[in-house]
């Protein structure tokens, strides 16, 4: 069973399928994910395997992450992230490259959305402003937010300006449709969060497991 | 760009791109799908612009069918195009030839400029 990947999004193209038609596609390279520690389910709770991508200078590192690199006995790593299993952990080789997923596959990418510091509702919740017009003198502002002595307060989760972007953001059901043994990159359906060059993890969807064991 | 999609791209072009210019009168024989088995259909008429690089570019042709202007967007280097056949060479004087669209009857099936 495939555990998951991390990776790094290298940007967007497309690829013609096998039926002819154009398909948009974001490039992920996902070389040399290592296996940092196996947590088991007696001793933590909870069964996982601790995976690590990109190079670390080992000066960057304090002395607990360090010690797990050096007792796993592979090289620091900057992006480092669990995958949680239902099933029990997998003795000996685990298979962390990008053929663990084939074609046809689908996934969840996580990423961190591109930051687009403070914004206003219209941008960030899709409120329509006001009129251009009409000697109008509001033209992008949130408008009433709330009615009068009942409920006397504001509701909970109003749209108001504020920050926008740099969040944690997954998406879901992204199908697989090139993996790329030799370059170590995998091709995935659709845009996914985060700027050219951040980190995502890709996983095996969940929602499309749970229909598979129905 | 990436190297990687680069060579991604690259990958996808077409060994033997149909040569043709803008203004051209051609036939561009595409593959089309019906139930479990393909054939060809052509559609002819003239290139009145070219645009987009690489991977992305894309040619239109127009054509008048029973009296009324047709156009069609290709990618160059979908594999649903067969071929592009030259039926007649054109001379344009510009890259787009969108004026064809303003004309009426003869004018508007080649260029003469």
């Amino acid at each position: 069973m495939s555990i998951g990947l991390l990776g790094q999004k290298i940007g967007m193209t497309s690829v013609y399928d096998a039926n002819g038609k154009l398909r948009p596609v974001t490039v992920i390279a996902a070389g040399d994910n290592v296996l940092v520690s196996r947590i088991n389910a007696d001793a933590n709770g909870y069964s996982a395997i601790k995976v690590g991508f990109d190079v670390q200078k080992e000066s960057r590192l304090n002395g607990a992450n360090l010690g797990e690199f050096k007792k796993a006995g592979v090289e620091p790593k900057k992006f480092v992230r669990e995958f949680r299993l239902t099933n029990d952990l997998p003795e000996g080789e685990v298979n962390l490259s990008v053929t663990q997923f084939q074609p046809g596959d689908f996934v969840d990418v996580i990423g961190r959305s591109k930051g687009k510091g403070f914004q206003g509702v219209m941008k960030k919740h899709n409120f329509h402003g006001q009129g251009a017009a009409h000697g109008s003198k509001t033209h992008r502002r949130n408008g009433a937010i709330g009615n009068r002595s009942t409920p006397g307060r504001i509701w909970k989760n109003m749209g108001m300006p504020g920050h926008l972007g740099d969040e944690r953001v997954t998406v879901q059901n992204l199908q697989v449709v090139q993996v790329r043994e030799g370059e170590k990159v995998i091709l995935i359906s659709g845009a996914i969060p985060g700027a050219n060059g951040s980190y995502v993890v890709v996983r095996p969807a969940i929602k499309k497991r749970a229909e598979a064991g129905k | 760009m990436n190297r990687i999609i680069d060579t991604i791209e690259k990958e996808q072009f077409k060994t033997d791109v149909p040569q043709f210019k803008v203004g051209d009168g051609v036939r561009v024989h595409t593959r089309v799908v019906e139930g479990d088995k393909e054939r060809i259909q052509i559609f002819a008429g003239i290139v009145i612009g070219r645009k987009g690089r690489g991977l992305n570019e894309t040619f239109t042709v127009r054509r008048i069918s029973y009296g009324e202007g047709v156009e069609r967007v290709f990618p160059t280097h979908s594999p649903r195009i067969a071929k592009v056949e030259v039926e007649k060479e054109g001379r344009a004087r510009r890259a787009k030839l969108n004026y064809l669209r303003n004309r009426k009857g003869k004018e508007a099936t080649a260029v003469r400029e």
